[in-house]
Formats: structure tokens, sequence, C-alpha cells
């Protein structure tokens, strides 16, 4: 079978039943995100921040009993490309010592740069790996549709998620149904055919939106998506909050004080 | 007798196509099951959207006590269930449960009704430990059956299945039937699968050209070779239609 893609690795991790998961989605939706914004506004040379960072997340993973091979494994889909936009820095960047690597410089300003950058990515993926980790999409986009955040950019999230399955699964056939009629392109004219499968998927996907939204209308769609029962925002979940920001926020506005 | 469909001299076509209904009478009455039987192309899903107003054409159309027409819309879509063939269409949410909410859910019910009602119908196909579940996580014949209980949640008058037991294998089939079969209010079964529709209804209706070609006992028109062979309708090899027993309640 064709190797797919991540959308394997999406789901929670971890205790179900555990603190962590139990939590109201928007804590946790407003906790991690405050790890990430304090993270990625803290200056270079604030290591202490960082560190305060990644260690709430190391606390809210052991307590959430996430895997850190989950973790690593999930994070592992995104950083690269967050780093592969870094990864020039420590080479264009001047100042401080520099030694020759073959026929480039890099310089310790970069070096610190990239260090940096590649902390806060860290730092924005993991937050990002444990809320996926510890709460299910759906309870992820209820927290953002209570949080006020647009509704149709919830319900895009919402079918993006849904489809991107029955999506996933049309390509798998497709990709077998190439296969099986010995397609092994060996030139690049060959490839044509994948253009032409990606029409075909397109045209798909088009027409099912079509066939949705027919399906939608049938059952009483007048354009907002109905509201469910409101959360609840208890005492545990205020907590949650408060440490996981107030930890890292009180480091940031120390070292902005000092 | 009360009617659930009522429809005199119901015209529609696509535009720039010919006449896919053309002048159709059909009367449906309250808590009959109906199977609709006919080729491809003889208008059979046209016929389904007409029944809560997703396509509109000329001539008199009742639906469950209620004419269709705009004003009318909401109101008969919570009064008409329509179960469509690719349950991947039906099931648009993220999960099974808000899925099955969000028809009461546009109806307006409170949100303890509509938990109710979401408990209920999951209950009813059987599918109450998936609620949870994201709809790309279930069989296709799981799926179906949520697909049917998301309509049931509006407890419609009318409910009208698509190739209910398209894609399905036989368990999966049994199941299903067993489901509609205990299901109270008027089914309208759109299909191919003759053994299905004589198991499931007492009446069958076969639709060409976009009229009603044959109306009467489904035992009697699987019956009839002449009949089937003009409608391009074929049974199994070895079904006999007088042998069949309707799945009980």
């Amino acid at each position: 079978m064709p190797r797919v893609h991540a959308l394997e690795a999406t789901g929670t991790a971890g205790d179900p039943a555990g603190p962590v998961h139990r939590l109201d989605p928007r804590a946790k939706v407003c906790g991690l995100l405050a790890v990430t914004l304090v993270a990625v506004s803290a200056p270079l040379s604030a290591w202490p921040v960082l560190a305060g960072c990644a260690a709430t997340l190391a606390v809210v993973a052991v307590v959430a009993r996430v895997p850190a091979a989950t973790v690593a494994r999930r994070a592992s889909v995104v950083l690269p490309l967050v780093l592969l936009a870094a990864v020039s820095v420590p080479f264009v960047r001047h100042g401080g010592e520099t030694w020759a690597v073959g026929p480039l410089e890099v310089s310790e300003a970069g070096l610190a740069l990239f260090g940096a950058a590649a902390c806060k990515a860290v730092i924005g993926t993991v937050s990002a790996v444990l809320l996926g980790a510890t709460t299910g999409f759906p309870a992820t986009l209820r927290a953002l549709r209570a949080l006020r955040v647009p509704g149709l950019l919830v319900l895009i999230a919402g079918f993006t998620f849904r489809y991107a399955f029955v999506i996933a699964a049309e390509v798998r056939r497709m990709r077998t149904s190439l296969a099986a009629r010995g397609y092994r392109p060996r030139t690049a004219l060959q490839a044509a055919s994948l253009g032409r499968v990606a029409t075909a998927l397109f045209l798909r996907a088009h027409a099912r939106g079509e066939r949705v939204y027919v399906a939608m209308l049938a059952r009483g769609w007048r354009g907002a998506m109905p509201a469910r029962a409101p959360l609840a925002f208890g005492r545990a979940d205020a907590l949650f909050l408060g440490l996981v920001a107030g930890v890292p926020l009180v480091l940031r506005i120390g070292e902005v004080a000092a | 007798m009360t009617c659930t469909v009522r429809a005199r001299g119901l015209r529609f076509g696509y535009p720039g196509g010919p006449p896919v209904l053309d002048g159709l009478d059909l009367e449906v009455a309250h808590g009959e099951r109906v199977a609709v039987l006919g080729p491809n192309g003889a208008g059979k899903t046209t016929l389904m959207l007409h029944l809560n107003g997703l396509l509109r054409g000329s001539g008199e159309l009742e639906v469950a006590g209620l004419p269709v027409e705009p004003r009318t819309l909401p109101a008969l879509r919570a009064r008409v269930g329509l179960v469509f063939q690719d349950p991947d269409d039906q099931l648009f949410m993220p999960t099974v449960e808000e899925d099955v909410a969000f028809g009461p859910l546009n109806a307006g019910l409170d949100h303890a009704e509509v938990d109710a009602r979401v408990r209920w119908a999951l209950a009813t196909v059987r599918m109450g430990a998936t609620a949870e579940r994201a709809p790309h996580q279930l069989s296709m014949g799981e799926r179906r059956r949520v697909a049917v209980a998301t309509v049931l949640a509006t407890r419609p008058e009318l409910l009208v299945l698509d190739e209910p037991s398209a894609n399905l294998d036989p368990r999966a089939r049994r199941e299903l039937l067993e489901v509609l079969a205990g299901l109270d209010g008027t089914l309208l079964v759109v299909t191919h699968d003759l053994p299905f529709a004589a198991q499931l209804c007492e009446r069958s209706v076969v639709l060409a050209g976009g009229r009603i070609a044959a109306d009467g006992a489904t035992a009697e028109l699987l019956a009839d070779p002449g009949l089937l062979a003009r409608h391009d309708l074929e049974l199994p090899a070895g079904f006999d239609p007088a042998r069949v027993e309707q799945v009980a309640a």
C-alpha cells in the first residue's frame, strides 16, 4: 500500500480520561496560544523565558500522559518545513566570531539567531501538537466558535477536517488504480497523467461540494451553523489557564522589567 | 384517506435538457412503505429532490400536508427527511453526534430536546456507541445507518431514501433493512435493488419517462417479467418474488 500522509497522525493521544483532556477546550486553546505568543514575542537573549515556556509544555505533556515519542512524531510533520525557512540565517547574517564551513562562512550572531528561531518554532509547534493531542478537533472547533472566531472560518476548518479524509481516500484509490494498470512514470512527460488525476480530483471535490450543500439544505440549513449547548468553564479550567499562560507571562514581564 | 405525498401533473426539466418529470401523478398515504423503481435516468432522484423543495417544477405538489412553495420550506424540511445515496455527502459534520444534531438545531429545538433526539435517533439505528466518533472512522454500513439517524432526529413524517442498499455487504444490508422495517411513518425508497424493495415495501411504483408507468403490490409487479423487461429492471438469478417474506418490524 502506498504510504499515506500525516492525516493518520491526528486525533487525541495520551490518557483520554486524564485531567487535561477533560478540561474546557477554551482553556487549552487560550493557554497554549499564550505560551506560543510569549515565546514568539521574547527577544533573542531571553533564554529563561523560552526555557519557562518549554518547561510549561513539558509539564502539560506529562500530566496529560502524552508520550514524548508521539509529540516528536507529530512535530516532525511540520518542523522541517518551519526550520527550512530559517536554515540560511547563520550563513547570511554577520556579527561576532566567524567560522568557515566549506566555501561558506557561519557567524556567531547568525547561529544565535537561528538557535532562538528554532526554539520558538519548536515551542509553537509543540503547543499545537499538545492542543491536538489533548483536545479533539471537534472540541477545538467548538472552543473557537465560543471564543467568537468568525463563524465562516470555523465552518471552513470543520469541512476541511471532515473532507480531508474523504479526498485522501479518493487519492489513494486513484493512485492504486494507476499502479494497477502499470503506471510507472520514467520521464517528466509521462508524469503528465498526474496532472489529469489532479484535475479529476478537483472536479470530484467540486461536485461533492455541490452535493453536500444540497444535503445541508435538505436538513434545514439557513446560512448559519446552529449553536450547541454552551461550554462550561469551571475552576479547574481557570487553574489550568492561569498556570499555563501565567508562568510564561510572568517570566516575560520580569524580563521586560529587568 | 390522508396523503403524505400528492403530486398532480408534476413537470420538471433541467435547463437545456428534455423533461425529466413529465406530468407525474403520485399519491402516497400515511404510513405506507413505497418503493420507487426505475432504470437510470428515469427521474427517481429528481422526484426525491422535489419532495422537500430542493427542486421545484410545475404542477401541484403537496407533501406532509404542506404545499411545496418558498414560505413552507423550513417546515417542510423538518417534516421530510432525505437520505442521500453517498453517506459522505450526508455526514458533513466532524462528529456523528453533531451531525445528528444538525437538523433538530436548524428546526429551532432547545438543547435538552436536541440531546434527547440525538440519543433516540442513534439508538434507533443501533449506533448509540458511535456518537463521539468521526464519520470517516465508520464502515459504509455504519455510515448509512448514521445517515438515517440524521434525518430521523427531526422526527420526519416522510422518510425518503436514495439507493439505501448500494455498496453494502449482505450483513450491513440486512441490518439496514431491519432498522428501516422498524420505523414508523411513511417511507419512500428509491432503489434498483428489487429484492430489497420486495422485503421492505408492500407497494411499488415504476417510474419511466418521467411518469408512473406501473403502480401496485410489490410482489405482483415483480412477478410480471414483461413489465420488468420493458423498464430495464432485472431480478437476481433464482429470485422468486412470490416466496419473499417482508421483514417484520
